[in-house]
C-alpha cells in the first residue's frame, strides 16, 4: 500500500524531472505533481528523450574513434578533439541520465565543491612543471 | 523505528536522504579517479616523446566495450523509468539486460587483460628484440607469433603509418634469450596506469552489477511492500552506474585513442 507521503514524493520527483518548479510547502505544487504522476504519457516523453541521448552517445563514440584516425597536424589537436567529445558525452550522461539538468540546490552545491577540488587536482599537474628537484636529469 | 526519509522528502534538503548520500559518495569517487587521471597526465608528459605507447590497445574491442557500457546506461535509466510508470515487468527486463551487458563488459576486459599478459617483449643476446604473443613455452625454447624489431623505439607507436603489422611464428632457443617480460603493469608506466585505472573501473562495474543484481533478484521483493522505496533504491544504484559509465567515457579516448 502506498502512503500519501510516498505518492506525493514520487509525484514531486517526476514534476522536478519535467522542469516544473515546485515548492515543498506548496499544496498547489503537490497537487500539480500528483496530477503529473497520473499521466504516464508525460513519462513516455522522457523515455523518448533518454533514447535521443543514447543515440547521441553512440554517435559521439563513433565520432571519437573516427577523429582519432584523422591527422589534425599535431597530436595536441587530436587530444583536444577527443577530450572535447568526451566532455560533451559525459555532460549528456550527467544532465539527462543523472537528472542534473533539474536537481535540487544542495546537489549543485556538492558538485560545485567537487568541481573546485577536481580542477585543483588537475592544475597541480601544471604546477609540477615548475617544481623540478635539484639535479633532475631532463631529456 | 523506520529509517527516516527513505521515501519522504526531507524539508531542509528537498531530497530523500539516500540521494544526498550517493552524491556525496560520487563526489569522493570523482576525487579518487581524478587523482589517478592527474597521475596519468604526469606520467605522460614526463615520458620521452618516442617512448609513450600509441596503439597498444585493441581499438575495436575498446569501442565495443564503450557501446556496451553506454547501452547498459540506457537500460538502467529505462529500468528506473519503468518503476516510475509502475511497470515492474519491464523493470525486470531492462535490468536483466543491464546485468548481461555488465558481464559482457567484464568479459571483454578480461580478454584484453589476457592479451596483455600473454604478450612478450624478448631481448636476445645479440641485441635484437622479438615482440609478440606467446604460443609455446618449453624448457629449451619459446615460440611466439610476432616480429623482430631493430630498435626498441619501433615498439611504441603502432598507429604510425610506418608501423609494421607483419606477424609470423618465431621460435627462440632459451639460450639466446637475455630478457623476457610480458606486457603486465611492470613493463611500462603506461601499462601500470592502464591496469590501475581500468582495474579500479572494472571493480566499480562488478560492485555496481552486484548491487543491481541484488535489486533485480532478492531485493525486488521490496517492490511489493514499498514500491516508492524500491524505486528510490533503483535510482540510487542507477546514479552510481551512470557515474561508472561516465568514467569509462574518459578512459576510452585517453587510454585507447590519444
Amino acid at each position: 500500500m502506498e502512503t500519501k507521503t510516498a505518492t506525493a514524493s514520487r509525484a514531486l520527483s517526476m514534476a522536478s524531472m519535467e522542469g516544473v518548479e515546485t515548492e515543498l510547502q506548496s499544496p498547489q505544487a503537490t497537487e500539480q505533481a500528483l496530477m503529473n504522476a497520473q499521466a504516464p504519457e508525460s513519462f513516455a516523453r522522457h523515455v523518448r528523450g533518454y533514447l535521443y541521448v543514447f543515440y547521441a552517445l553512440i554517435f559521439g563514440t563513433l565520432i571519437t574513434v573516427g577523429a582519432s584516425y584523422i591527422p589534425f597536424g599535431n597530436r595536441e589537436i587530436n587530444i583536444a578533439v577527443a577530450l572535447f567529445i568526451a566532455i560533451s558525452k559525459a555532460s549528456l550522461v550527467a544532465c539527462y541520465f543523472m537528472h542534473l539538468i533539474s536537481e535540487r540546490k544542495l546537489i549543485y552545491g556538492i558538485l560545485g565543491f567537487t568541481a573546485f577540488f577536481f580542477l585543483g587536482l588537475m592544475f597541480l599537474t601544471i604546477g609540477s612543471f615548475a617544481d623540478f628537484p635539484r639535479h633532475t636529469v631532463t631529456h | 523505528m523506520d529509517i527516516p526519509y527513505t521515501v519522504a522528502i526531507r524539508p531542509d534538503t528537498g531530497l530523500y536522504n539516500a540521494k544526498v548520500g550517493i552524491w556525496l559518495f560520487l563526489a569522493s569517487e570523482v576525487m579518487l579517479f581524478g587523482a589517478l587521471f592527474s597521475a596519468y597526465i604526469l606520467l605522460r608528459v614526463g615520458a620521452q616523446d618516442d617512448f609513450w605507447p600509441h596503439g597498444w590497445l585493441n581499438i575495436p574491442l575498446g569501442t565495443l566495450n564503450t557501446l556496451v557500457l553506454i547501452t547498459s546506461s540506457i537500460t538502467t535509466v529505462l529500468a528506473w523509468a519503468s518503476c516510475k510508470m509502475n511497470q515492474f515487468g519491464r523493470f525486470k527486463v531492462f535490468h536483466a539486460c543491464t546485468l548481461i551487458l555488465a558481464a559482457t563488459f567484464v568479459g571483454i576486459k578480461s580478454y584484453e587483460y589476457h592479451d596483455k599478459f600473454t604478450h612478450y617483449e624478448i631481448t636476445l643476446n645479440d641485441g635484437r628484440i622479438a615482440d609478440g604473443h606467446l604460443l609455446e613455452s618449453k624448457p629449451d625454447r619459446v615460440v611466439i607469433r610476432g616480429r623482430f624489431v631493430a630498435d626498441r623505439k619501433d615498439l611504441f607507436d603502432l598507429r604510425a603509418p610506418t608501423a609494421s603489422h607483419k606477424h609470423e611464428e618465431i621460435t627462440l632457443p632459451r639460450a639466446d634469450i637475455k630478457r623476457m617480460e610480458s606486457y603486465g603493469p611492470w613493463h611500462h608506466t603506461y601499462l601500470a596506469i592502464y591496469f590501475t585505472l581500468t582495474g579500479l573501473h572494472a571493480l566499480h562495474v562488478i560492485g555496481g552489477a552486484i548491487v543491481i543484481g541484488f535489486l533485480w533478484g532478492p531485493g525486488s521483493r521490496l517492490w511489493r511492500r514499498d514500491p516508492e522505496r524500491f524505486t528510490n533504491r533503483v535510482e540510487i544504484s542507477g546514479l552510481f552506474w551512470h557515474f561508472v559509465d561516465m568514467v569509462w567515457i574518459f578512459l576510452f579516448p585517453v587510454l585507447y585513442l590519444i
